[in-house]
């Protein structure tokens, strides 16, 4: 299936949840789904046989700049078994930035969105081991959010050079 | 006489476990390659969990990349992987051309010469790896002959790379748009005649090596006993955590983005795609640590076999660059993922249009297939927490990035 039929197939499926389909960028095309219900969609999508995404690529955190008033989370699908892929994207507001877990379906989810968590701060209800992946557990703020200041010290050394 | 009279039985407790020890393994430890650390909640010499603590080689690869315009970023992929730094190159370049050709005002593409440089170059760098991969992963299980036979070999193609980019780790070779031309090498030149017919001589010499290697190694039985059979990741574990290259198709996936999802020149040659099956007299299970070694070990001949069409066929002549006065993507957005040695190794770039990128995410195939850990080790022993780590092939700059 191609994302426009993907894209058919979710709006009959959850309604108003499925937000819009993105074609306007150059590039991979994308679909907006409501934060509240992508985990919902992701599990349909992984258990549906037509769909059958067994596999999540890449799961990243956005913050496209300073003006935004939300982050986004980018779900790149894969189905290894009808050989199509999808692009999700989520959007949470930065002030309160909550959305469902996926790391039940996908496991590898687990490690992807404690990253997210670790450099954006967006965190992921539901998921049993939130804690930061690459930086110390004592850093301080979400480095890839682009109104960042970096620390002037930690534990005592000078952090910008 | 006072009798003694038998008092109530006593019941003993007889506990199954002993009291929980926690070890640190890492983050210095040979065996961990790398900065590696791993939290081991142990019952005697069970290991009940293995915690995987990573990041002790983050360098911010993400954040720098947003202020660097983008053939600026391409030395820092090679400080990903730092073992296969071609085929991180390529990665990142084939993203951003993709999104250079996705541009319909602007008419963009690589040179047919720069493409076969690329194959040719990457195709030695994955048997570069898979003998790292290897002479490691014999070293850890305690096997020291195969480590100084595999460098040998790998000394043979870092003095090529060397001879083509002029440095023997990070590459900077391939740049987007085509290699780089910082070597003479004109089509028909004396240089690019030594250097094809010193490839073609390694070949022939490093060929019948890998069946020595597997009479070395692969069929060595303290080698078997130590892999065959341990730490089963079944195909549906696999996939779900995103475990991909030769850590899937040693589930008996049979799954190569060289074959399926063709990229660069790749449908024009011919070559096989191991997958590992159950072998019941050797006593190795589908899944297990010897499956995912002996893909690498198969897979090195496969490379062998691309390589040696493109010595067939020669070079073509013309530029190794495209006309690219700046690298300016459009706005938008893209997720492309080649085959690196170590699995499908992805980028996802968004643009906005300027010089910078807005994100770069780099999605490396070891941090996938080492969140696998936790699950794998469960209820092995600690001496095989070492046969698990080198055999799903990890390099820790790729994992922290």
């Amino acid at each position: 299936m191609n994302p426009e039929e993907i894209y058919n197939t979710l709006v009959n499926k959850f309604g108003e949840s499925v937000l819009s389909f993105d074609t306007e960028l150059v590039g991979d095309t994308s679909i907006h789904i409501a934060s509240t219900a992508i985990a919902d969609v992701c599990q349909f999508l992984a258990e549906t046989d037509t769909l059958l995404f067994d596999s999540l690529m890449c799961l990243s955190g956005l913050d496209l700049s300073t003006k935004d008033e939300e982050f986004s989370v980018v779900y790149h699908l894969h189905s290894i078994r009808h050989r199509h892929n999808v692009v999700l994207k989520a959007s949470v507001p930065k002030t309160d930035a909550h959305l469902p877990t996926v790391s039940h379906i996908w496991k590898t989810a687990d490690w992807h969105e404690r990253e997210a968590y670790d450099l954006y701060g967006i965190f992921f209800e539901g998921h049993t081991d939130l804690r930061r992946i690459l930086l110390p557990d004592d850093w301080e703020g979400y480095p890839l959010r682009k109104d960042y200041q970096e620390p002037d010290f930690y534990r005592g050394m000078r952090v910008p050079y | 006489m006072e009798s003694t009279q038998p008092t109530e039985s006593k019941i003993i407790e007889l506990k199954p476990f002993t009291d929980e020890m926690i070890v640190n393994m890492g983050p210095q430890h040979p065996s961990t390659h790398g900065v590696l650390r791993l939290e081991l909640r142990l019952d005697g010499e069970i290991v009940r969990e293995a915690i995987p603590h990573i990041g002790y080689l983050h360098r911010c690869f993400e954040k720098h990349s947003e202020n660097l315009s983008y053939p600026q970023i391409i030395p820092f992929t090679d400080r990903m992987d730092y073992v296969a730094a071609m085929n991180q190159n390529w990665g990142f370049c084939l993203a951003v051309e993709k999104l250079l050709e996705a541009d319909e005002t602007k008419d963009f593409a690589v040179p047919e010469r720069a493409e076969y440089l690329r194959v040719l170059i990457c195709e030695l760098n994955r048997i570069a790896s898979h003998l790292l991969s290897f002479g490691t992963y014999g070293m850890d299980i305690g096997a020291f002959t195969p480590f100084l036979y595999a460098f040998r070999d790998r000394e043979r193609l870092l003095l090529l790379f060397e001879k083509v980019c002029g440095a023997r780790l990070t590459y900077n070779y391939i740049r987007i748009g085509g290699v780089s031309e910082i070597i003479p090498m004109e089509p028909g030149s004396v240089f690019e005649q030594n250097f094809l017919e010193e490839i073609e001589e390694f070949l022939d010499y490093f060929e019948p090596k890998i069946d020595e290697y597997n009479d070395l190694l692969t069929a060595n039985s303290i080698f078997a006993e130590r892999t065959m059979g341990v730490a089963v990741m079944t195909a549906e574990m696999a996939l779900s955590y995103g475990a991909t290259g030769p850590n899937l198709r040693g589930s008996g996936v049979d799954w190569d983005l060289r074959r399926d999802e063709p990229y660069s020149i790749y449908d024009r040659f011919d070559f096989n795609v191991p997958v590992s099956k159950d072998i019941p007299e050797l006593g190795a299970v589908l899944g297990d640590c010897w499956s995912r070694y002996k893909v690498r070990m198969d897979e090195m001949k496969e490379s062998v076999k691309i390589v040696r069409q493109i010595l067939a066929e020669g070079l073509p002549d013309g530029p190794v660059m495209a006309d690219l006065k700046a690298v300016r993507p459009p706005k938008g957005e893209i997720y492309f993922r080649s085959e690196a040695p170590r699995g499908e190794l992805g980028f996802y770039i968004v643009s906005d249009g300027t010089p910078k990128p807005v994100r770069v995410k780099g999605r490396s195939p070891c941090f996938s297939a080492l969140s696998a850990m936790q699950e794998l080790s469960r209820g092995l022993m600690v001496a095989d927490i070492i046969a698990i780590i080198g055999s799903i092939d990890i390099v820790m700059g790729e994992v922290d990035r």
